[in-house]
């Protein structure tokens, strides 16, 4: 088991395209940590700068208490799932789990025995004996674990490994890799696009774009306190939504005009939200905005319903604030409520989870 | 890896007919549409069929007929064709240079495929380097396969001149001058292992090409899990690179040792070029079909010896694929 620790980490392509643009970052012992970003933010390449598969331009990684810049990938004591798995096509199950071991010169039954144990907590013993070809995806997706298992690494790293599944495995094994972890207590870096992986999975989440870490912490903590609207909007589907504000000193409080309605604010903070308050977006997540058949009552926002989605559980109601030029997403419990389309209804965000960015995109409340 | 089309694919594509697909709604199609779709296959695949029937399927089975027969190139009406049984085979077991023919073409296909083969393999893990020049090397190993193997043969001739040929020199020069010039194409040992060297020199580069296909369809991501594995680079070599090139290698195997058994070109100019050394040091099979039949105008003898021929090379490739078990990508 091992630490991971970043600093001023950059990585440049042929000396000009720069995907990587200083990372500090701490991946505690122990610790499930999630790269989570758009595609093209720089993750990935993170994620193989730790395994040793591309050369840190600049700053420092320490794996454990060594400096690993130039360790061989053999030498960091870490293993890798790869999202195409990457098995050994023209071997066979305890082959592939085995390789690395066979190469470091363990003997047979040693070998055996670790990927036995190894097979038996992926419950992969009855596939021992065939070749990846004869495996479904989810079955592939084990053996790519266990070899990671068996070189028993101080860090696991796992880049995408749960995309070419189907979405119904993909839950399994979601939850499955969030038991292995607890069992295991190894330090993992998990590697995905996916917000609720990053959300499930992860005791922390990194969230990258554009070769930075925009922020650091527990899913929970950047879901409810985002420091952009990058973070505010990564998280969390339907995203949160952004509504042009401006703020306004009203008596002794302060009061929002969005849309053309202007609805209470007591937050404080004013200085900041001052600053810039002609040019703000009012961050409100769909599951916090109450809905009222009644648009002219005052505080609301008057909005037509445009779109409403039935998910059994829960109501998605797209509505359009006029001026606006995108949808306002509204999650609701699922009530029986008979939503027509077309009807105008007001809209009242919950102020004690609303939050507010400066059009920069940082959060200024 | 790909996985194999089914067999019903194709058919999809090529009509839009269901008769094809649906057994079940089969009988409410008119017998006419039916038949109509039942043949579209067949006309796309008539211009490609009928070119194989005329030139290939049809001479072969010409020369199956006429290897029991007396046929002569300029037939002499008094005299006619006859059926003569097994007589030309029989004649053929008993002629020298049938044997010496043989003994040619597998001394050259035993040396050749295998050195062709190894050194396609090389030559392809060299220009498959991200080097700067990788691709001008890929150009010029693949020049001489563009090039005629007749040209080839004429150029090779001046390299061997006995006295101040470049590879008498060569020669020299690397054996500091212990080794003497030799006459390559005259000396009866020495005139096949020349043939052998320029034909390896003029093909390999096909080869090499088809390896070089074979080795960038590898994923990367296999050789990045082998070095997180410890892999070096040897041993991703012997581990990824090897088993993942073994059916490009059948493949190769198999066509060079086809394309060897055909070694014609080259032993034909040396024939012509008037060396003295005794046809039967360099004849090959194809070589005295030739000769059998359009200098000596013996057709049913020559169509004897590509019979005898043919069921040769077919052997050898079924026994080589028996052996070579292709196997099927992931």
């Amino acid at each position: 088991m091992a630490s991971v620790k970043m600093r001023k980490i950059r990585k440049t392509y042929d000396n000009s395209v720069e995907v990587i643009k200083g990372v500090d970052l701490e991946v505690k012992d122990g610790e499930f940590m999630v790269f989570v970003g758009p595609s093209g933010c720089g993750k990935s390449t993170m994620m193989r700068m730790i395994a040793g598969l591309e050369e840190i331009s600049d700053g420092e990684l320490h794996i454990g208490e060594r400096l690993a810049n130039d360790l061989p990938p053999v030498d960091r004591k870490v293993a890798m799932v790869f999202q195409s798995y990457a098995l050994y096509p023209h071997m066979t199950v305890a082959e592939n789990m085995g390789f690395g071991l066979k190469l470091a010169g363990t003997p047979k039954a040693e070998v055996k025995e670790i990927v036995g144990k190894a097979a038996e907590i992926l419950r992969i013993s009855h596939l021992l004996e065939r070749r990846p070809k004869a495996l479904s995806g989810g079955q592939r997706q084990r053996v790519a674990i266990g070899r990671a298992i068996v070189r028993k690494p101080g860090v696991f790293l796992f880049d995408e490994p749960l995309s070419n599944l189907d979405a119904g495995l993909r839950v399994q094994m979601r939850v499955e890799l969030t038991k292995l972890h607890k069992e295991l207590g190894s330090t993992m870096i998990y590697v995905t696009h996916d917000q609720t992986e990053a959300m499930t999975m992860g005791d922390r989440i990194a969230v990258f774009n554009q070769g930075v870490v925009e922020q650091v912490g527990p899913p929970m903590e950047l879901y409810r306190d985002p420091v952009n609207t990058f973070v505010a909007e990564f998280l969390g589907a339907p995203k949160m939504n952004l509504l042009p504000a401006k703020w306004a000193k009203q008596g002794n409080g302060a009061m929002l005009e969005v849309g053309g309605c202007k609805i209470p604010w007591n937050g404080d903070g004013a200085g900041p939200i001052e600053a810039v308050r002609d040019d703000l977006l009012l961050g409100i997540r769909p599951e916090h905005i109450d809905v009222l058949s009644d648009a002219s009552e005052t505080g609301t926002i008057g909005a037509k319903l445009e779109v409403v989605e039935r998910l059994g559980d829960t109501v998605l109601l797209y509505v359009k604030i006029a001026g606006l030029d995108s949808h306002v997403a509204v999650k609701l419990p699922e009530d029986g409520n008979q939503w027509s389309r077309g009807a105008v209804v007001g809209l009242r965000p919950r102020e004690k989870a609303a939050l507010l960015f400066a059009r920069s995109g940082q959060r200024v409340n | 890896m790909h996985k194999a089309l089914k067999t019903s694919e194709p058919y999809r594509i090529m009509t839009s007919n269901p008769a094809l697909t649906s057994g079940a709604s089969a009988p409410s199609i008119p017998s006419s549409a039916k038949r109509k779709g039942r043949l579209t296959p067949w006309f796309f695949a008539a211009p490609g069929l009928t070119l194989l029937l005329l030139f290939l399927v049809l001479p072969f089975l010409l020369a199956l007929v006429l290897s029991f027969t007396d046929q002569r190139l300029v037939t002499n009406e008094e005299i006619g064709t006859h059926f003569v049984g097994l007589r030309n085979y029989i004649r053929l077991f008993d002629d020298d240079s049938f044997w010496a023919a043989l003994r040619n073409n597998f001394f050259f296909v035993v040396i050749v495929t295998p050195i062709q083969s190894a050194l396609a393999l090389l030559l392809a893990l060299l220009v498959n380097q991200k080097l700067a020049g990788a691709r001008i090397f890929r150009t010029i190993y693949f020049m001489p396969v563009a090039t005629t193997m007749a040209v080839v043969a004429v150029v090779w001739s001046l390299l061997y001149a006995p006295d101040q040929g470049v590879i008498n020199r060569l020669v020299g020069v690397l054996s500091f001058g212990m080794v003497g010039p030799q006459d390559w194409l005259r000396n009866p040992t020495l005139v096949m292992p020349a043939v052998m060297l320029l034909s390896i020199w003029q093909g390999v580069g096909f080869q090499m090409l088809v390896f070089l296909a074979g080795l960038q369809s590898i994923p990367l991501d296999l050789y990045e899990a082998a070095k997180l594995d410890g892999a070096t680079a040897r041993q991703q070599f012997l581990y990824v690179t090897l088993p993942m090139l073994k059916n490009t290698t059948i493949f190769v195997l198999i066509t060079t040792t086809i394309y060897a058994f055909q070694l014609f070109t080259q032993v034909q100019i040396i024939a012509n070029s008037g060396t003295p050394a005794p046809v039967d040091s360099f004849r090959t099979m194809v070589m005295l079909m030739v000769q059998e039949g359009f200098s000596n105008g013996k057709i049913g003898y020559a169509s004897a010896i590509s019979v005898v021929f043919f069921l040769i090379v077919l052997a050898i490739s079924l026994v080589q694929r028996l052996l070579l078990k292709e196997e099927r990508a992931v």
